[in-house]
């Protein structure tokens, strides 16, 4: 590192540049307008910003030069995987350098014996579980992008899926990683056991949002697959009963595989969309699949049959083949896209709620969609308490993008008073940056952001994300007090 | 019991902080044989008793850390559930809070996840003598980073536990030990080749000739289970996988330093292990419980070359306990004590000298 480097200030994209070009090819150094469009935000569209530059590198060595530089020259970093996040993640910055982990997309070795796999953090979900099937295994978590994700975003996001009740989040499924620090240093956290030495950095690393280090390999653990995969329909006409159906299949000593919910609104677009044989009378289904030995699945079939129809179920339809199974869980996993089709954008909130609360945030929800005329669709992991609403809403009017998230962060406000959270699977990165002062006091934010300091003291990595400053809450709190008639309403707020 | 020490807790600890006091964090003194020796005024947690919460649709149980967890434990039996993890409480005193700080977790680990997977949320007082709560009651939780896990085997070194949440599961409707004669090689080969088929195993172990394995599920698929793979019918076993967590087995049964090692399951011999007797082998050989005089360097170094980890579990010096780590580690962690415990009170050294 020469004196030349040491002296580039944040924002003179020249002398960054030209450092850059030193240690990457120049391929893999994208800096003109045209080249960073793609890179200006991810799933959650509505926040665009051009990055000052992006860099590709495909070694461990060429990630740490860059790192390194950035570090001396105090340059901001934001690590991005496939960009399907939908809390803002990866949303680059104007000064800053935006790090694309795309080229790292080998999957280095299987070890069906040990049940893992490694591999580089831009390898797809979905592309594990392809891999390895040929052992009779798979990777469980499969959250609704898992064609296009990658495991190193599903690490930083500790992403969920459909099958998290039983089965686990991100941070259950891992063993190992390989991060690279802002200083460019190369950790290995975890080892080849279960458990490894001193703290469990691999739980801090797992769903910090790219705040913490870069995630450069993934040891991922893998699970035999089911013998047998059975699906079950309900349908209810009240929501509560489908709520505590859910409570009742779980009293009967049962962990569903999968247990989702769709409200009417929902379950019409998805109908309308793929048809998948719903219930078009329903005020809600149930979609219950259990796995397992085959054995197991039909006894626990039976037994969930039963409770369903004990819980006020109108109808209860068991899949009668692997093909009508599918088709169930079709209408489920197209319901974003569905509702998109109701109207000309939807924007998907992520809260999780204590099961038992369902009732009252629905009747919440429902009254604030009255007040903001605004109508939701919901779409419920019901299992696990994970709630996404889809408010529609259409940006080309004026204003109702500003009302949709004001609607939306309402709701992640109701998710804390009943005891949940405002973010179950999706992050907070930009999008509930504001709610975090509301689920955590000040005294709780400033040990994150001593925790984030810990590795990060400048506060390189992806600055301005998933932790609030003080300042910031003080001003939402302002903001609050006011209720819709906010102090400066021709500022910027994300 | 039931009773709120939370502000006297936090008050201890404020003065603790002010005078720069270290404090030894202890809840049932049931574990006191493990982890390094502190020397420090006690801080006790016993009296901050009582279970908070307790929803069994939910699936979800808060309890003051001071809760004895034989409590916890009858109280999920009751409505059929239970601790999935299966921790072990080496006496009649252990609490929920010391567990959750060990991070011990039983015989299901392997099979079903640690302590740490069950632990939803936690409320702390960090070494500042503030308290903070992090996580929550519910079972997908991504805000901030998860301050609660770290807490998982941290062993009072970043906050004093005050309460903990832990996510429970429905008790297996039945349950079926089989046992089979074979070789420490063979056993392993039979649990690498089960682990990666749908049989509904929930525990392992192998010593002296003797593979167990517990089939745990639906009653079905257990009889079903068990007519696939064969093997003896393990008599009293609910108290053979009682007495192997509470380590009152006669391999147990000795002076010698007890290590606990932490491995990838299909390492066949190690290079120190001279008698097999031993060995004992749990978590489908993940970990291994060995009797050795050898020195602690020797049997880190060789854990080094696996990527495991080995812990001198009992009858030690209590001085070179838990696996050196790398300096780029340990530095993290330096960091990480010093943002929760400024002033290094927390039961200092407790997990290594400089921490």
């Amino acid at each position: 590192m020469n004196m030349t480097e040491h002296n580039i200030q944040a924002g003179n994209k020249v002398s960054l540049l030209k450092a850059l070009l030193k240690l990457l090819p120049e391929d893999a150094v994208l800096h003109e307008e045209e080249d960073l469009h793609p890179y200006e935000c991810d799933g959650l569209s509505a926040y665009r910003h051009l990055p000052m530059i992006v860099v590709l590198p495909d070694t461990f060595e060429q990630v740490q030069a860059v790192l390194r530089l950035c570090y001396q020259c105090e340059v901001p970093v934001v690590a991005r995987g496939a960009g399907t996040g939908l809390s803002g993640g990866a949303l680059p910055l104007d000064n800053g350098v935006l790090l694309s982990l795309a080229k790292f997309k080998d999957i280095i070795h299987i070890d069906p014996k040990r049940r893992i796999a490694r591999v580089q953090p831009g390898v797809r979900n979905l592309a594990i579980s392809q891999a390895v099937d040929q052992f009779g295994l798979y990777y469980a978590p499969d959250p609704s992008s898992q064609i296009a994700c990658t495991i190193g975003g599903n690490v930083a996001e500790n992403s969920g899926g459909v099958h998290c009740l039983k089965y686990g989040l991100t941070v259950h499924n891992i063993q190992q990683l390989k991060i690279i620090t802002i200083d460019g240093e190369l950790l290995t956290i975890g080892g080849s056991g279960l458990d490894s030495a001193g703290y469990d950095l691999l739980a801090l690393m797992t769903g910090s949002e790219g705040m913490l280090g870069v995630i450069v390999e993934v040891t991922v653990k893998l699970l035999p697959k089911p013998e047998r995969a059975q699906v079950i329909l309900a349908a209810f006409d009240n929501v509560v009963k489908a709520g505590e159906a859910v409570g009742n299949i779980i009293s009967a000593g049962i962990i569903p595989a999968g247990l989702e919910m769709m409200d009417k609104l929902a379950i019409s677009a998805a109908e309308d969309f793929v048809h998948a044989g719903y219930p078009l009378d329903a005020e809600a289904i149930l979609l219950c699949e259990l796995d397992g030995t085959n054995e197991e699945v039909s006894e626990h079939v039976a037994k969930v049959r039963e409770v369903l129809q004990q819980s006020g179920a109108t109808e209860v339809r068991t899949a009668k083949d692997e093909a009508e199974r599918l088709t169930f869980w079709k209408g489920r996993k197209a319901a974003f896209p569905a509702v998109g089709r109701l109207s000309p954008d939807y924007y998907c909130m992520d809260g999780t709620i204590p099961r038992k609360q369902l009732p009252r945030v629905l009747e919440a929800m429902a009254e604030l969609s009255k007040d903001y005329n605004l109508p939701v669709a919901n779409v419920f992991h019901a299992g696990d308490g994970n709630l996404h609403p889809l408010i529609l809403y259409d940006a080309n009017i004026p204003g109702e993008l500003e009302r949709t998230e004001e609607f939306g962060g309402k709701i992640l406000e109701l998710c804390v008073e009943v005891g949940g959270t405002i973010t179950g699977e999706h992050g907070v990165g930009i999008e509930k940056i504001n709610q975090m002062c509301v689920q955590f006091n000040p005294l709780e934010l400033t040990q994150f952001h001593a925790v984030k300091a810990a590795f990060d003291p400048q506060s390189l990595l992806n600055p301005g994300k998933a932790v609030p400053t003080l300042h910031r809450c003080a001003e939402f709190g302002a903001m609050h007090v006011h209720k819709g008639e906010l102090p400066f309403p021709e500022l910027e707020r994300f | 019991m039931n009773a709120d020490m939370s502000l006297q807790l936090q008050q201890r600890v404020q003065n603790a902080y002010e005078d720069k006091t270290a404090l030894a964090i202890i809840g049932g003194n049931s574990k006191a044989f493990y982890g390094r020796a502190v020397t420090a005024e006690t801080l006790s947690l016993a009296d901050h008793t009582g279970v908070l919460s307790y929803e069994p649709t939910e699936l979800v149980i808060t309890a003051r850390s001071g809760t004895p967890l034989k409590e916890i434990e009858a109280l999920l039996d009751q409505h059929g559930q239970m601790l999935p993890f299966e921790p072990p409480a080496f006496n009649e005193d252990a609490t929920i809070g010391g567990t959750i700080a060990c991070n011990l977790s039983g015989p299901r680990r392997a099979y079903a996840g640690a302590a740490r997977d069950y632990l939803l949320g936690c409320k702390i007082i960090n070494g500042k003598g503030e308290i903070l709560k992090f996580g929550g009651e519910v079972m997908k939780n991504v805000a901030g980073y998860d301050v609660s896990r770290l807490m998982a085997g941290a062993m009072g070194t970043l906050g004093v536990l005050l309460e903990v949440s832990l996510k429970v599961l429905p008790k297996p409707e039945t349950e079926i030990t089989q046992l089979f004669n074979c070789s420490a090689n063979e056993a392993i080969d039979k649990m690498h080749a089960w682990s990666q088929t749908p049989l509904p195993i929930s525990a392992t172990s192998f010593h002296d000739s003797v593979l167990s394995v517990r089939f745990s599920g639906a009653t079905k698929a257990v009889n079903a289970a068990v007519d696939n793979v064969g093997g003896e019918v393990m008599e009293n076993a609910e108290k053979y996988w009682q007495d192997l967590k509470e380590q009152r087995l006669d391999f147990f049964n000795s002076d010698k330093p007890l290590w606990r090692l932490s491995l990838a399951s299909d390492i066949e011999s190690l290079s120190f292990e001279e008698n097999p007797d031993d060995t004992f082998y749990e978590w489908g050989g993940a970990l291994r419980w060995l009797k050795s005089d050898e020195s602690a360097e020797t049997i880190h170094a060789a854990m080094d070359e696996f990527d495991g980890h080995a812990s001198l579990f009992r009858h030690a010096d209590k001085v070179n306990v838990f696996q050196p780590l790398t300096p780029g580690l340990m530095r993290i962690h330096k960091n990480l004590k010093t943002a929760f415990d400024p002033h290094n009170i927390l039961n200092p050294g407790k997990l290594y000298p400089e921490l």
